[in-house]
């Protein structure tokens, strides 16, 4: 088990009383994903499928690397890493 | 609902030139500042790739990478990201379907209207539960 800063983008910190950082612990990516939802109601399901996947609209990087180049949510982590909740920012018109 | 976007006339000027230079395609960038009391206090603006290669006319999507890089250089130096902006092409400077169906509550997001290559109109909006309202662009010379 590790502990790892999470980042946490400004459109989600409604669901983290504010806060832009927090630790969490875990062995694996889903695993710190799981306690920090845990702790704050509803951050889960905006990054999380109901299938427990990573949803399209959100990138999850661990350090500087996108976790779905890595093993997704079974992606081990180690003490001190950063997992950052990235937005995908996308659209155009009609 | 009502809330006003500050963006210094020399990050309006820069978006002008990026989204100027990149048409007929759809540029994309994002706003980095303050959110104060509802507010978005523009410090700078960032140009990022567009990894919708395909349809880079009318669609756009900015790299994970890029926003990572810029989210880190925002918070070193204590600011965040705001907002986002992009580009339509000979079109007006509403959101679209997929604009509302891709946003974030909380972020600004500019658009820039683009005709033949000159930009003609420039608005923000924001998104409110499922619908974006026009929030006044108010510029200023730092």
């Amino acid at each position: 088990m590790a502990t790892v800063t999470v980042r946490i983008p400004a459109p989600l910190r409604s669901f983290t009383g504010g806060a832009g950082e927090l630790e969490a612990v875990g062995a694996t990516v889903g695993e710190v994903l799981s306690a920090l939802g845990a702790r704050h109601d509803g951050l889960t399901e905006r990054v999380l499928a109901a299938d427990g996947s990573p949803r399209s609209f959100v990138n999850l990087f661990l350090g500087q690397q996108d976790v779905r180049a890595l093993a997704g949510l079974e992606t081990p982590v180690r003490e001190g890493d950063v997992l950052s909740i990235v937005p995908a920012v996308a659209g155009g018109r009609p | 609902m009502s809330s006003i976007l500050h963006l210094p006339t020399g990050e309006r000027d820069r978006i002008r030139a990026w989204a100027e230079a990149g048409y007929p395609e759809e540029c994309c960038g994002l706003l980095v500042g303050r959110q104060e009391q509802g507010q978005a206090r523009v410090a700078y603006a960032t140009s990022a790739r567009n990894l919708n290669r395909e349809r880079a006319g009318d669609r756009y999507e900015l790299s994970g990478e890029d926003f990572l890089v810029t989210d880190r250089e925002a918070a070193a130096a204590g600011l965040e990201v705001v907002g986002v902006w992009h580009s339509h092409p000979d079109h007006p400077a509403r959101p679209s379907d997929t604009d509302r169906s891709q946003a974030w509550s909380g972020w600004s997001y500019l658009i820039v209207a683009v005709a033949d290559g000159v930009l003609v109109d420039l608005r923000s909006w924001r998104l409110d539960g499922e619908r974006f309202f026009e929030e006044e662009v108010a510029t200023w010379q730092p």
